[in-house]
């Protein structure tokens, strides 16, 4: 054991690999992580499989039963209790994704840029628009809840003051969704502002130098120089944002409590995650829940991999 | 277009040098707005925290408050149904628990796959390569059933011991280990040391960065998580500090004060980490493009 690197290494060089003496040393560096591994990747991985094919009711667990997949049908039955309020949140989420998304680009994009300016003091005002990010989803929810209350809250305030009108940001459509999207766009813009930034950064000047005995002007150099090598990092960003937006849960959770309510039922700003949550962990049907996050991950999954897919081309 | 003005700096003559000092100012005023509507929701944060109640709803509001009061404070801190103090404790237990683990096992096991050849080596990494694709909610309904099943809701451990089969950990240290060069270990295995102790004097001290970087973004997720310990935290004495945040805005629909002080208690650590160590975090970002 003491000498397992070395006698590896000479291994590698003067003894056919079939020769090589086995050791248990790599298996007690990789085995703790393996386990936990094990148990909350891998196992669950089966075990959802599983419970999705029960009827489980957490509180009464006695009372268990299979139900092969009568959860799935039940999900894709017109008429059964599931199947409205799953499409209508899905729904709702793909309905944020739409609205999160292009802010989500666009605006770090235009302060990546501003950032780009070789100027003193940039590191500090960078590090001010990144610091949202590092706050609990908790803490951003309660306070963009209070910000845009009606009664009290800041943003009514100020519209008052100009005379405008001033919507029941969090309980009417479209401002609930307006008050979820500004929110979730101040927390985790500083993100892809500093993956952009990044990206920037690594654009050789001679490129921009060579427009500019051109006779390019900047926004010339934006749209044919910029915009185009960033294309690859705008792909990724757009994936990491769809897949975040898919995630949506603590902003309406906290900040709208899913609603305003829909005529056909449901709430208008419940996303499949809180839907998810309220299935498993309020009505307890925890083998329905199941199915819906498989289904959902499954949509997740081949986002990502169509959106892998034109990474590929581009490379 | 910045680069663009860098170019033109080459041929200053006057009046170019005069349109590059118009065009820093404006880019100056245009960060320094950014900024504050950036900071502007934190200080009305801070501010509702430190006003009286009464001073809540005046007419003309008020960023500075006309008179400081730690009101909102004492109230929520003396409040049994709401027992913040604990819940700060709570989160710091489970965030330096998770933090700590994580350093161990991941460390070890990164430096396995970057440095050691073994049978199954390639299967099992593939293996947790392809987990990276999978979207984290499959994983909900399945871990809190294993969690019930092993009695560790209302438990700090039910919310410690999921976090530590996260993979990304694994490849940040398996990443860096490998930029080290091998003659070190070389040497040290000459000099006699085990493999371990070549772990534990060459390797570790050499990751010191990466091991920092690894634990900063480890504590920030740890301490910010809602959903999990939401699920899993169910007793008012157990929270940490996400949830319970859940927990004051249902209990008081219109104490905004008292919600917001809570709020800053739950902000203010991480502010502080984030104001510290902010190159840190943010060239982790840049280099690693993770989501926390």
């Amino acid at each position: 054991m003491a000498t397992a690197i070395t006698r590896q290494n000479v291994a590698v060089r003067t003894v056919p690999a079939g020769r090589r003496k086995f050791s248990w040393v790599p298996y007690l560096f990789i085995l703790p992580h393996l386990i936990f591994f094990g148990v909350f990747v891998g196992y669950p991985f089966f075990n959802g499989l599983f419970v999705s094919a029960l009827n489980y009711n957490f509180l009464r667990p006695d009372r268990t039963e299979f139900v092969g997949l009568q959860n799935y049908v039940n999900l894709f039955t017109a008429g059964s209790v599931q199947f409205q309020p799953f499409w209508t949140s899905l729904w709702n989420t793909v309905q944020f994704v739409i609205y999160s998304v292009p802010p989500l680009v666009i605006i770090p994009l235009g302060l990546a840029v501003l950032l780009n300016i070789k100027i003193p003091g940039r590191n500090f005002f960078r590090a001010v628009y990144f610091a949202p990010w590092v706050l609990s989803i908790a803490v951003v929810g309660l306070l963009w809840w209070w910000i845009f209350q009606s009664q009290g809250g800041l943003i009514n305030y100020y519209l008052g003051q100009m005379h405008l009108a001033q919507p029941q940001w969090l309980s009417t459509l479209p401002w609930a969704w307006v008050a979820i999207t500004v929110a979730t766009v101040w927390w985790t813009l500083g993100f892809n502002m500093i993956i952009l930034l990044a990206a920037l950064q690594e654009i050789p000047n001679d490129l921009y130098e060579a427009g500019a005995i051109d006779g390019a002007t900047g926004s010339q150099m934006f749209w044919r120089i910029t915009l185009p090598l960033l294309r690859p990092v705008l792909l990724f960003i757009v994936t990491i944002s769809i897949i975040a937006s898919f995630n949506l849960f603590g902003q309406p959770f906290l900040m709208t409590n899913g609603g305003p309510a829909l005529p056909e039922g449901g709430g208008a700003t419940t996303p499949v995650m809180v839907q998810i949550y309220r299935e498993g962990f309020e009505h307890y049907s925890l083998g329905s829940a199941a199915v819906m996050s498989f289904v959902v991950a499954l949509i997740m999954i081949v986002v990502s991999i169509g959106n892998f897919k034109l990474f590929q081309q581009r490379d | 277009m910045a680069t663009a003005a860098r170019v033109q700096e080459k041929a200053a003559t006057p009046r170019v040098e005069r349109r590059i000092t118009v065009a820093r100012i404006l880019t100056y005023v245009l960060m320094i707005l950014l900024a504050l509507i950036f900071m502007l929701p934190l200080l009305w944060m801070l501010s509702t925290s430190l006003k009286p109640k009464a001073q809540l709803f005046a007419p003309v509001i008020q960023w500075i408050p006309q008179t400081f009061s730690l009101e909102s404070y004492q109230k929520i801190l003396a409040n049994p149904a709401v027992p913040i103090g604990r819940w700060f404790v709570n989160s710091l237990i489970v965030s330096l628990a998770v933090t700590a683990l994580i350093l161990i096992i991941d460390s070890l096991a990164a430096y396995a796959y970057a440095r050691m050849e073994f049978p199954g080596k390639n299967l099992i990494f593939g293996l947790l390569l392809s987990t990276l694709f999978l979207p984290g909610m499959m994983f909900l309904v399945p871990n809190f059933l294993t969690i019930n099943n092993i009695h560790l809701l209302n438990n700090y451990l039910g919310v410690i011991i999921p976090g530590l089969a996260g993979v990304f950990g694994v490849f940040f240290l398996r990443q860096f280990f490998q930029t080290i060069p091998k003659d070190l270990e070389e040497a040290a295995v000459i000099d006699g040391a085990n493999v371990f102790q070549t772990f534990l004097m060459i390797i570790l001290p050499l990751a010191k960065p990466a091991l920092a970087t690894l634990a900063v973004i480890t504590f920030l997720a740890s301490w910010n998580d809602f959903l999990w310990p939401l699920l899993v935290l169910q007793q008012a004495d157990m929270l940490t500090l996400p949830p319970g945040l859940r927990t004051l805005q249902g209990a008081y629909t219109s104490e905004y004060g008292q919600m917001m002080a809570g709020a800053v208690i739950a902000a203010v650590p991480v502010l502080i980490i984030y104001i510290a160590l902010q190159r840190y975090i943010v060239q982790s970002v840049a280099s690693t493009g993770i989501k926390g």
